[in-house]
């Protein structure tokens, strides 16, 4: 079977154009917010503060920060880039193209995930005006940004499909994935926490990510890094599996 | 005019069924096969079936049993080359509001596979006349400029087999001779073209064949001109000499209908026919010594066979 490329960097490119079109609220928003976080938690509040194993509380929160808004944006801008054309109507086009499933995926994905990139790296740059930080292992953090990156555009990707509604796209994003990246250990070392509060907090496959992040900065981590890969790539596997899943059933997409 | 030589199928449609999830059956098992460089008229009324046929044959909707080849691969198990050869244009106008109309038919081009053409793109879209709007947002295009860049894009990857689907609804008289135009040099250039429609005139004025659906089922598939000498009725207008109060006895029997307040007879016959009667009614007439001072012939159009063909025998024998 071969590849349809045309198609891929078809889809690829729309997607792009799209990012570039609308580069106020899909690039310049989430840096800016994710740099008010860096003004108030980093330099004011965090002078206040002590640091955490070892590391200034201002540069501590940066992996978490960022992976915070790599994770979110990932997951609304895939999930936005399949939805709209279901909603405009315009995904008949795709539908009746010789494009298979994951040639399809290959692009809506792959686009999501460059711009989740972009972004996190313009955080990462935004983030050394207000905070000196160092990167202890630049390679593992690239390697972290890309996997988060791809698994949760993948994810979102899912809900972009699954949605048929405004209120549906929004649901998870808002009910599920906000609360998991805030309780994710983001702002504290979840050895902070009460033991109990601890366990319950292993359950959050938020906590390997960011605490592997963070680990390739400060070679400080809250959990095992071979455990932290492990987790990503086991929930990047869930994600393939239902992807997989709504390849054989057509789900949602045909009547 | 019959471009057809060797009627070789480029669409082959066997057993077509297709049940919504809602349990409503759209198509009765629906045989079909378009002969390539033809214009094919998909005629019937609203909700007959027609954009679900179409549907499926572009891999848009999933058939619930049946087969359907294009240019010879099965749309299931050769959906590549299938759809490749197939361009749709929908009877929705759904547009990518924000893009404009060179990168939306450079997008359409891509995802059929082929490489970037920029020559033939301009002349798709100046033979749409659309090459002045090449960068202008599709938002800020008017519908019928919208529906244009529908034809652009499905004619992007330069398809043999093309899908219009209502082209013609809601677009104004201009628009409309325009891409009946358009649709007649495409099929000059060898593309085979199947349209659905619901207004007979289109059907009759550019298909070469019609297949007439209803209730998802096709009724009949003929050539026009065959379609129109076996369904039609043609009727006979005898003006009389001097009006007549009521048909005489003597002409009993006849399918006859008094008109124009008894100044006219009117004889309908079926040309199907093996013997028209006319012979036979003018003797008849002679004999009740009937005089007429002029007679003409009229057949009827696509129109009324179309009602009496959806109508069903009941409304046949009514009409
Ligand atoms: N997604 C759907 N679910 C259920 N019924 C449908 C769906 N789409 C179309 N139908 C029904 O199937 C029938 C045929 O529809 P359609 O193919 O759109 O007809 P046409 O194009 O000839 O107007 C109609 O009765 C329509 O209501
Ligand atoms: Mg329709």
């Amino acid at each position: 079977m071969s590849l349809n490329l045309h198609a891929v960097r078809a889809i690829y490119r729309f997607e792009m154009a799209r990012t570039f079109r609308t580069l106020m609220q899909s690039i310049a928003s989430p840096v800016l917010s994710t740099s008010l976080y860096f003004l108030v938690f980093g330099t004011a509040i965090g002078a206040r503060m002590g640091a955490i194993d070892g590391v200034d509380y201002g540069a501590y929160i940066i992996p978490g920060l960022v992976m915070l808004t790599v994770l979110s944006e990932s997951i609304s801008n895939a999930s936005f880039g399949i939805y709209l054309p279901k909603w405009s109507g315009t995904i008949y086009e795709l539908l009746s193209a010789p494009v298979s499933f994951a040639e399809a995926v290959l692009g809506y994905v792959g686009a999501a995930a460059t711009k989740s990139m972009m972004l996190g790296i313009l955080i990462l740059a935004t983030a050394r005006v207000f905070v000196p930080y160092e990167i202890a292992h630049p390679w593992w953090m690239l390697a972290f940004l890309l996997l988060t990156a791809v698994t949760f555009c993948l994810f979102g990707f899912i809900i972009g499909i699954w949605a048929d509604s405004w209120e549906k796209l929004q649901v998870i994003p808002t009910m599920v994935v906000t609360p998991l990246t805030f309780l994710g250990g983001a702002f504290y070392s979840i050895n902070m926490l009460p033991p109990l509060w601890q366990k319950i907090s292993l359950f959050n496959p938020v906590v390997y990510l960011v605490s592997g992040f963070r680990w390739s900065f400060y070679g400080v981590s809250d959990v095992n890094i071979g455990l932290s890969v492990g987790m990503t790539l086991g929930f990047m596997g869930i994600c393939l599996a239902a992807i997989g899943g709504i390849f054989r059933t057509g789900y949602k997409l045909k009547q | 005019m019959q471009p057809i030589i060797a009627a070789e199928t480029v669409v082959a449609i066997a057993g077509l069924t297709k049940t919504y999830a809602n349990g409503h059956q759209a198509l009765k098992a629906v045989d079909l096969e378009i002969r390539r460089g033809e214009i094919f008229a998909l005629l019937g009324p609203n909700g007959a079936g027609k954009t679900t046929l179409i549907s499926i044959v572009c891999g848009i909707v999933t058939a619930s049993a049946g087969s359907v080849r294009v240019a010879g691969h099965d749309i299931g198990t050769d959906f590549r080359a299938a759809r490749a050869a197939i361009g749709l244009v929908p009877q929705e106008l759904h547009t990518d509001a924000f893009e404009s109309v060179w990168a939306t038919v450079s997008f359409s081009r891509g995802l059929f596979g082929k490489a970037p053409d920029p020559v033939h793109l301009e002349r798709v879209l100046r033979s749409l006349s659309l090459w002045d709007k090449k960068d202008a947002r599709i938002m800020t295009l008017s519908g019928g400029m919208k529906r244009r860049v529908l034809i652009a894009k499905a004619l992007a990857h330069e398809p043999q087999v093309l899908f219009l689907d209502e082209p013609t609804a809601g677009v104004d008289v201009e628009l409309r001779h325009e891409m009946w135009q358009l649709v007649r040099e495409l099929r000059e250039h060898g593309v085979t073209i199947i349209l659905t429609t619901h207004y007979i005139e289109e059907a009759e004025d550019m298909a070469d064949r019609i297949g007439v659906i209803n209730h998802g089922e096709l009724v009949v598939v003929e050539d026009k001109a065959t379609l129109m000498r076996k369904l039609g009725k043609k009727q006979l207008t005898l003006h009389l000499q001097g009006p007549l109060s009521q048909l005489p006895p003597g002409l009993s029997g006849l399918p006859l209908e008094l008109a124009d307040e008894g100044n006219a007879l009117i004889y309908t016959y079926d040309t199907q026919a093996e013997a028209t009667g006319i012979a036979g009614l003018l003797r008849r007439l002679n004999e009740q010594g009937i005089d007429f001072k002029d007679l003409n012939s009229s057949e009827s159009s696509l129109e009324e066979i179309f009602v009496s063909l959806v109508r069903g025998p009941r409304g046949r024998e009514t009409a």
